[in-house]
């Protein structure tokens, strides 16, 4: 973990604490791997335990611990080694992010769903006796009349409040010159509460309160259901970020280490990039020699060797030694922020995508609406007195009720995407979900995608590695990581020295060996590459190990899965051509192109839309950003870079690329059941509608068709994603 | 039908009671760690 400390003097965290009442600061960690109620009190009494700790608290379900210092005092890199120590590694949460995670809106939309639920059941309390009535008990007019004034003093009050999120929505696409679905449900609403006011008043028959408010209980629950959605993705995807890269670390005047937020770093700050920290802002290299990894940046698999006054970018790994490193830009000028710009061109005509949900209501307005004018006008002509002929329009309006629109879809949608959760892919929102089952291309990204992303060994030979294995393993370096990966149990060489850039060097049974460039173990003239290992000890042969990076285990089953399905496939990588050939022949892609730039595969995916395929772009490199951001549907491996982990719409875990075929099922699926559900929808409006202009309709058919058609859509949501075999 | 008079408002400040009490565990924060306040109830309160 990156945050933990491994020098002895301890980096400097002040920047991120906030202050807190009483005069103390507070911080904010992401703690990882806590879940039972014996790590909830060992983290909070270890951590209370800590000088100058005021408080402790541990979030059980979203993994957040607030620590609260006392006024003037604590230091949070204790926090953090103290919790490492336990073995719960944690990050730090940006003071931005963590105050932006107040889930203000969620609360109200449950104080809404409380009170619709309260209002539904009471006025129901009151309709019963009244529906009672209609059948022919007992029922006085005065007695009717009082249940009916009851029923209203209940359920208006609720049916405005409950309403309000809707009636808002509806003003603002109003004013902007839209309609969105909240217009038709608005209107609906307020018509049934006036006409039930007027109709209590003239002491007649029909008051729809209980049938407005459970109208809105169920369109609320659908609210709900999506704004949970929405709320889990955001912060699973801010967790998985603040994994990542939140901080800098800059040296101060005074040479104090000092954990920095990434947009507090200011050009010609000095910091320090320890082996295996990702260079945070674009710089120039002060001190020390390494080799960096861009493969995230460019697409490019070999590692690359810089030395003092060469320029580097934010994103590439740090893979050998420590580096001292003078910033040239601020975090949003780096060249991320080039590519940030072409993400923004390509979020931007992702929005003008229309949701299912939306394009149903776009049908389903007009017509009901015309219907419910045809039923006042038609009723009237034909002699039915204003008044009835309005009570029928506005069960015509209540009976259609949007529920179909309003629920089953998102009922589909939080289905499919808790299905997907526990399989590790995470779905940003509902309306990617609905993009990604319309998809009939795909195209991956080569390196960390096709690929594991890191090199192993060609054609190992057991006894060369068990020779090179003690050098090996006392190295961080991949190469050496890949070659110990396939060496057994055995001693490490004693007196390592590592040089950066170049190799290491030990001893192995008293005599003394090294691993590394071919220069450095005193090869001369072989053609040196940057994907090879040399190994050679004293007076012995040379031996040389050769590293690829390989295919991921699963890779050519889901390209033949992907194309089963009737997609076409194709690679774009930035890397080689040679190289991605090689891939390409492995997986069973005809189609690739290698050496592209990141404006090159926006530009190929904007054509393959052009020709009018919907593409899916999987990628994980900051030079697959734009073209994520501009493909129809874009998933991400976790281990992407976070620019591209914003730009997709689904991030999958794990290293199984069955991930993206079972998104894609999964997908098709729920978008199956919605189409299903509009079905059911339009099926029970065309037996509804007409029931309703005759004047079938009483506000007990209201109630009950109501719950009935969406307990109905509920149920088949449920079935999403269900494997069918 | 006199005993409605009394009967109606009493069922209603009933659920009204219900409504409070949802409201004040929704301000409380009780919906906030649900996993948490699960597991909290089996640790024992420290003794100072």
């Amino acid at each position: 973990m990156a945050m933990t400390s491994q020098a002895s003097e301890r980096p400097d965290f002040s920047a991120f604490l906030r202050p807190a009442e009483g005069g103390g600061r507070s911080i904010e960690l992401l703690v990882k791997g806590a879940r039972c109620a014996a790590c909830l009190s060992k983290i909070e009494r270890e951590v209370r335990a800590l000088p100058a700790v005021d408080s402790a608290r541990l979030n059980l379900t979203t993994g957040k611990l607030s620590v609260g210092f006392e006024p003037g005092a604590g230091d949070p890199a204790l926090v953090l080694e103290r919790l490492d120590s336990l073995g719960y590694p944690a990050t730090l949460y940006d003071p931005g992010k963590a105050s932006a995670a107040r889930d203000a809106e969620g609360r109200r939309l449950t104080l809404a769903l409380g009170v619709a639920a309260f209002g539904a059941g009471n006025a129901m309390m009151f309709s019963v006796p009244i529906w009672a009535g209609l059948f022919g008990q007992e029922l006085g007019p005065a007695t009717r009349t009082m249940m009916m004034w009851l029923s209203a003093v209940i359920g208006a009050p609720c049916a405005v409040y409950a309403g309000m999120p809707f009636f808002e929505s509806a003003w603002r696409s109003l004013r902007s010159g839209r309609a969105n679905m909240d217009v038709p449900i608005s209107i609906g609403v307020i018509l049934t509460l006036v006409i039930s006011f007027v109709e209590t008043v003239l002491r007649g028959r029909d008051a729809y309160f209980d049938a407005a408010v459970s109208l809105l209980f169920l369109l609320l629950i659908g609210r709900w259901l999506d704004h949970r959605l929405r709320a889990n993705a955001r912060s699973a995807a801010a967790d998985l970020l603040a994994m990542q890269a939140p901080a800098a670390t800059v040296i101060g005047e005074d040479s104090a280490e000092r954990r920095t937020p990434l947009a507090d770093v200011a050009p010609g700050d000095l910091l320090i990039v320890r082996p295996g920290e990702r260079i945070p802002v674009d710089g120039v290299i002060e001190a020390g020699v390494s080799e960096l990894d861009k493969s995230l940046l460019t697409g490019e698999t070999a590692p690359v060797r810089i030395t003092p006054g060469q320029a580097c970018q934010a994103g590439a790994m740090n893979l050998g030694g420590v580096l001292h490193l003078r910033a040239t830009a601020r975090s949003e000028d780096s060249a991320v922020a080039a590519i940030a710009r072409l993400v923004e061109a390509g979020t931007q005509s992702r929005s003008k995508y229309v949701r299912l949900a939306d394009k149903a209501a776009s049908l389903y307005v007009p017509i009901v609406h015309t219907a419910a004018a045809l039923t006042f006008a038609g009723g009237w002509a034909l002699g039915l007195g204003p008044r009835e002929a309005l009570l029928r329009a506005v069960a015509v309006l209540i009976i259609t009720c949007p529920c179909a629109l309003g629920l089953a879809v998102p009922a589909v949608q939080v289905t499919a995407s808790a299905r997907l959760f526990r399989r590790g892919v995470l779905v940003k929102s509902g309306a990617a979900l609905e993009r990604l089952a319309e998809v009939d291309h795909v195209v991956f990204d080569k390196t960390g995608v096709l690929t594991e992303g890191r090199p192993q060994l060609i054609d190992p030979v057991p006894a060369a590695i068990a020779m090179a294995a003690p050098l090996a393993k006392a190295s961080a370096h991949p190469l050496s990581k890949a070659l110990a990966a396939h060496a057994g149990p055995t001693l490490l060489a004693d007196n390592v020295v590592e040089t950066a850039g170049q190799g290491i060097e030990g001893f192995i049974g008293g005599r003394r060996a090294r691993l590394g460039r071919a220069a450095f173990v005193g090869v001369q003239g072989a053609p040196s590459s940057e994907t090879e290992l040399w190994f050679g000890i004293e007076g012995d042969t040379k031996i040389r190990f050769a590293f690829a990076d390989q295919l991921r285990s699963d890779a050519t089953a889901a390209v033949a899965a992907l194309k089963a399905r009737g997609l076409t496939v194709e690679i774009l990588s930035g890397d080689l051509p040679a190289a991605v050939g090689r891939a390409a022949d492995a997986a069973g892609v005809a189609e690739w192109r290698g050496a592209l730039t990141p404006a090159d595969k926006a530009r190929i995916v904007a054509e393959r839309t052009a020709e009018g395929h919907k593409v899916l772009m999987v990628g994980d490199g900051l030079n697959d950003a734009a073209a994520l951001a501009g493909a129809h549907a874009a998933m991400a491996p976790g281990t992407a870079l976070d620019a591209s982990q914003n730009a997709a719409d689904l991030v999958f875990s794990g290293d199984q690329l069955g991930a993206v075929v079972e998104a894609l099922d999964v997908a098709r699926s729920a978008r199956g059941r919605a189409l299903e559900n509009f079905s059911f929808a339009a099926l029970y409006n065309m037996v509804a509608a007409p029931a309703a202009m005759i004047g079938l309709v009483n506000p007990f058919v209201a109630a009950l068709a109501m719950s009935g058609s969406s307990l109905v859509v509920t149920l088949n949501a449920l079935r999403t994603g269900a494997r069918r075999r | 039908m006199a005993i409605l008079m009394f009967l109606a408002p009493a069922s209603v400040a009933l659920a009204l009671v219900g409504l409070g009490a949802f409201w004040w565990t929704l301000r409380s924060g009780q919906y906030d760690d649900p996993l948490g306040d699960a597991s909290r109830i089996l640790v024992d309160d420290e003794r100072p």
